[in-house]
């Protein structure tokens, strides 16, 4: 018998052929997808060349055009044409033009191309968003992406696994940003430096997908290498006829061995922000709301799924963004473009006057399409807000939930929905 | 190996946008990536760097995005090598994949000042602080993370893996 483990144990011992792993054990192991983007990808496809054998599996490697496409300046279109390229000569699969992408986190569960106790790496810290769907996915450099995409294996060392419990219900406006952004504040950016993260309790089980995407995406900015998710019912219907590969189910031990177990009360749990500069420096929103904004941002990897966009519009129906505020509203797929066209949602964002942009990553790391200037804030539900993240250095942005930052920009100034007449 | 330099000194939590701001990220070239290493700490790191020069930096060096820039735009501005009270994962993954030699060392973090001359055995992990005649020991890389380094990066040790079983 194996000694009891937790979830991203249980993964990494598979994908390494082993009956058990132990936290802090170096393993090699075999990967299901590499990810890169179009920064990411040339820097991972040289080291491709270098190794000079091609990639593993060409059915396995997925390349995302996202965070300066469409192309913003000639540099930009000299790397999507590296990964473009690449793509054709090595007929990677997994390749999306722009016109049928999005934001690669978003995508790829979308699409059903990652699928639950799949082992992934991605040159893109974000890659941990999948745990949301049971998978162990960490974010890695290029030259890791780079080895992976020629080799299918990648090496690890075990993490330790920290337990989070949210018990009771969330606050009143709470929302699954607002319980990362609140684990946040509690634990410190590096609080769960090399850790895995579980979730669990009654709160999380009653969170949709969407929401535990959030949560997991945002991870890394503790400082973990994977947030976990198990796969229960509400996400066995979300996947049904979506995975493109079959799923695997791993469960924790009852008795598996943490080495630490946080509980939340989800009562204490608020609608919250990060102020800058960093994710923990979380505020609830009560204590924010003499603080002016000069745009909002809603979209990105963390927040911009259909569910985020239903959740800005209910606040923004038959209301206008404040004349001395920008609205620049981002669905991350295609598809979640689509869905806003069918649901009547950009109806409603085009009367409120925001700009609705394409699929794109933009400013959630200060690339394009809404760059903020000196002194200026943007409430944002994205999810870093480090000096110069969305711009001048001396520009500050706010990390809040789509209701929070759709309601801000009608107020103003932070707010809730309910704050609005 | 065997570093010398004088130090720059940087506190705790140095993301990866301060390293080197995405606005630059539209290229990978290690020379312009390192002419605007550090650009938003705003303390002129740029005009001071010589080669050879050790950044000293407290807990959690390079959190944030997954950008091997990082390293990279350090490793070019002449910088031999970075000690801390700890790294952010993915960065210490990066560093040692790309060869910017990286310590360990909360003590040697927390009394090293910026301006001192310090020297650095790696295979042995001993600081010194030649201004305060101070020293300090960072732990030793994992035998593993050794043979990476040894072999001279990841990739030159997957190439060689790769060609032992023939791939
Ligand atoms: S949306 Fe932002 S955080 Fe997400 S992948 Fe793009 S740049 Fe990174």
């Amino acid at each position: 018998m194996a000694r009891p483990m937790t979830m991203a144990e249980k993964i990494l011992a598979a994908h390494a052929h082993l009956d058990e792993v132990v936290p802090g054990q170096l393993i090699e192991c075999d990967l299901d997808l590499v990810l890169a983007n179009d920064i990411t990808a040339p820097i991972a496809i040289d080291v491709v060349d270098r190794i000079g054998a091609g990639v593993f599996d060409r059915d396995r490697i997925c390349l995302v055009p996202d965070h300066y496409s469409p192309a913003k300046d000639i540099k930009s279109a000299e790397q999507d044409k590296v990964m473009r390229d690449f793509a054709r000569k090595e007929r990677i699969t997994h390749f999306w033009e722009q016109g049928c992408a999005g934001i690669e986190h978003a995508l790829l569960p979308e699409q059903g191309v990652v699928v639950p106790g799949d082992l992934i790496i991605g040159a893109d810290s974000h890659t941990c968003t999948y745990g949301g769907i049971g998978a162990f996915a960490t974010g890695v450099g290029s030259t890791d992406a780079g080895v992976g995409m020629a080799s299918g294996r990648a090496w690890f060392k075990v993490p330790p696994t920290i337990r989070v419990e949210v018990t009771g219900q969330l606050a009143d406006g709470a929302t699954a940003k607002d319980i990362i952004l609140h684990l946040i504040g509690k634990i410190g950016v590096d609080g769960a430096l090399y850790r895995a993260i579980e979730f669990g309790g009654p709160v999380i089980e009653s969170l949709s997908v969407e929401g535990r995407l959030t949560i997991a995406n945002m991870a890394i900015e503790a400082g973990g290498k994977a947030g976990l998710f198990e796969v229960d019912d509400v996400a066995r219907a979300w996947l049904e006829g979506r995975c493109q590969r079959e799923p695997r189910e791993f469960h924790p031990d009852p008795d598996a061995t943490y080495e630490q177990v946080i509980t939340i009360d989800g009562a204490d749990v608020e609608p919250c922000v990060s102020w800058p500069h960093l994710p923990s420096n979380t505020h609830t929103v009560a204590d924010s709301r003499h603080i002016t904004v000069d745009q909002a941002v809603i979209g990105s990897c963390t927040n911009g799924r259909i569910e985020d966009m239903r959740a800005a519009a209910d606040v923004l129906r038959g209301r206008t963004i404040h004349p001395d505020v920008r609205c620049i509203v981002i669905p991350a797929t295609q598809k979640v473009w689509l869905d806003c066209v069918h649901e009547g949602l950009m109806d409603v964002f085009v009367q409120a006057n925001c700009v609705v942009s394409t699929p794109t990553c933009g400013p959630c790391l200060g690339g394009y399409m809404g760059i903020l200037a000196a002194g200026e804030r943007c409430v944002s539900t994205t999810n870093r807000n480090f000096v110069g993240r969305m711009g001048h250095p001396d520009s500050e942005v706010y990390l809040a939930s789509p209701a929070v930052a759709a309601a801000s920009a009608v107020a103003g100034h932070i707010a809730l929905p309910s704050d609005l007449s | 190996m065997n570093f010398h330099g004088t130090v720059h000194k940087y506190g705790r939590d140095i993301d990866t946008d301060v390293i080197i701001a995405a606005r630059y990220l539209n290229t990978s070239d290690p020379a312009e990536l390192a002419a605007h290493c550090m650009e938003d700490a705003r303390d002129g790191f740029v005009d001071r760097v010589k080669p050879g020069d050790i950044m000293v930096a407290g807990e959690n060096f390079g959190c944030g995005s997954s950008r091997e820039h990082a390293p990279v735009a350090i490793k070019a501005s002449g910088v031999s090598c970075v000690i801390a009270a700890s790294f952010a994962r993915i960065f210490y993954r990066n560093a040692i994949n790309m060869g910017l030699p990286i310590l360990e060392c909360p003590g040697a973090a927390a009394a090293i000042n910026a301006g001192d001359v310090v020297s650095v055995d790696t295979s042995t992990g001993t600081i010194t602080d030649e201004t305060t005649g101070q020293t300090f020991q960072a732990a030793p890389f994992p035998p593993f993370i050794q043979e990476i380094i040894d072999a001279g990066g990841l990739v030159e040790r997957t190439a060689r893996v790769m060609a032992a079983k023939g791939e």
